[in-house]
């Protein structure tokens, strides 16, 4: 059986967001800060969205956060991701400050609440372009 | 005078599953029943609004309806911003007419979504909503943005499963008033509780329907109304609010753009949240309506579970909403969705609502919001 895992919509990666997925394929969650007003963000884009600045610098995030929201999701969008269910989404508020969204695995997932520690991880790469997704383990885990 | 725009016509067709039916086939019925209800021929319209379809995409959806209706409107556009489409269409459209750019706006929407696609490739197409990069490929559905969103609430204002499933229930109880609903069976907060999961805390039951069907509306210019047939509502005030696109990047989980959207709107109008008479609020999701009830100023934040609970939004409440039914129980096809929202105000202010009239209604609201509670239009609309 197994529907193909291989059809879930992996990340294709584009001038925004190469330097993001480089750095999950070598284990670091990489954020943008503008040089002039020095907001993180996330999703990265050529711009600060909060100043408009151009060429936003790119760091290593601390890779923690706390749980800003959850959902067991069980029906899943497409077939690919049956042989996950239930499985669970989360928003994780950074420590630097944007939120990112990603599965929690292992006792993350088990009971997740709002405000819990969490540490990101990744998955090995994958796919032609070699993309290794984050998720989130809870802290005492890690 | 008022140059205030003036909705002259107002239909929609049957709902719910339509077999035989097709996309532009929904938009010309819709369309030639508001001509009729306006009283004018399709030579009289000299704007066309149109939305989007997922049946038959197109990238210039108002040319593909001016060809396929066999109309040369001098002016037509398509607009997308998901469900706040419906009210967005009618903004512009008063825009359009109060400017002196036209005197009769055609808006009009449509899909076949049930009948057109299987219920496994309407959930897909939803999903490409997400975020191609950053949320689609963690497997997300539109329930499970929407579910964030109800988790986040829930934890900061205290909101319960049961009061989201009061919400279903006060659609429902309204749909049974209308015999064009799609789902007319009275359901109850325990039914609601009681159906299988989607992503929690969501389940079944705290879902829109998928439906085949198609709504239009004519907005004409205060002078050119008169030559029109039926009892005129006035478009008194509108207002929109754009926060975000995708959930990951929004500035809030708990706040959003309906209280900037409804103010607006009722700022134009010159009235407050208490003089509105009856209320058709988009309700993608029970979670959809109860955020959009207490941020647009209806109810405290934490009060319109409780209230919903104790019959507030029914007739007789303190505020009658979604009295057709909504996108829970009357129909949700698309961009003409949030068009049955604006359809259905405007029989209540005709008092040609029949069973579920609220008496004297002089006053509506309608909301609708687009994407994950991420584009908002408002209208204050009043019998002129
Ligand atoms: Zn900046």
């Amino acid at each position: 059986m197994a529907e193909d895992q291989s059809l879930k919509p992996l990340p294709v990666p584009n001038a925004d967001t190469a330097a993001f997925w480089e750095g999950c394929a070598c284990g670091e969650l990489r954020l943008q800060r503008c040089t002039a007003c020095g907001t993180a963000q996330f999703p990265p884009r050529v711009v600060c969205a909060a100043c408009q600045s151009g060429a936003p610098a790119w760091e290593v995030a601390s890779g923690r956060g706390r749980i800003a929201s959850y959902t067991r999701v069980h029906r899943p969008p497409s077939p690919a991701f049956k042989a996950d269910l239930p499985y669970v989404v989360a928003l994780v508020a950074l420590e630097e400050g944007p939120r990112i969204m990603l599965g929690l695995r292992g006792a993350a997932a088990e009971a997740p609440r709002i405000g819990d520690a969490v540490l990101i991880r990744f998955d090995p790469p994958a796919g032609p372009h070699g993309i290794a997704l984050p998720y989130a383990v809870a802290m005492e885990d890690a | 005078m008022s140059r205030r725009a003036i909705i002259t016509g107002a239909a929609d067709t049957a709902v719910g599953e339509l077999p035989g039916s097709s996309c532009m086939g929904l938009h010309a019925e819709a369309a030639s029943l508001a001509l009729a209800d306006a009283g004018l021929r399709a030579a009289d319209i000299d704007g066309v609004l149109c939305a989007y379809s997922f049946t038959e995409p197109h990238l210039m959806l108002a040319s593909v309806f001016c060809e396929y209706f066999g109309i040369q409107p001098a002016y037509s556009a398509a607009i997308q911003a998901g469900g706040a489409t419906g009210c967005l269409m009618v903004m512009q459209a008063a825009a359009l007419v109060e400017a002196g750019l036209c005197r009769h706006v055609l808006v009009v929407a449509g899909d076949n979504r049930l009948s057109g696609l299987s219920r496994d490739k309407a959930v897909a197409a939803l999903a490409e909503v997400g975020h191609p990069q950053f949320e689609r490929p963690f497997g997300v559905t539109i329930p499970a943005l929407y579910a964030l969103v109800a988790q986040a609430y829930m934890h900061e204002y205290g909101a319960t499963p049961e009061h989201l499933a009061a919400m279903a229930v006060a659609c429902r109880t309204h749909a049974t008033r209308n015999p064009k609903a799609q789902m007319r069976k009275p359901i109850t907060v325990e039914d609601v509780l009681a159906s299988r999961f989607i992503a929690e805390p969501l389940r079944l039951l705290d879902c829109c329907l998928i439906s085949d069907g198609g709504a239009a509306l004519v907005v004409s210019a205060a002078d050119a109304a008169r030559d029109t047939a039926r009892r005129p509502v006035a478009v008194l005030g509108t207002g929109q609010k754009n926060t975000h696109e995708h959930l990951v990047a929004a500035p809030s989980l708990t706040e959003f753009g309906c209280r900037e959207s409804a103010a607006q709107a009722f700022g134009r109008a010159g009235v407050s949240p208490a003089d509105i008479d009856v209320a058709e609020i988009y309700d993608s999701f029970t979670v959809t309506l109860l955020v959009e009830l207490e941020s647009i100023g209806f109810f405290q934040k934490g009060e319109a579970g409780p209230a919903a609970l104790a019959g507030a939004l029914d007739l007789g409440g303190r505020l009658p909403c979604n009295t057709h039914g909504g996108l829970m129980s009357y129909a949700h096809s698309g961009a003409a969705g949030g068009l049955f929202h604006v359809v259905e105000a405007v029989r209540q202010l005709r008092g040609e609502a029949e069973a579920r009239q609220v008496p004297g209604a002089e006053l509506a609201f309608v909301h609708g919001d687009g994407g994950i509670l991420s584009a908002h239009c408002s209208l204050v609309l009043g019998r002129a």
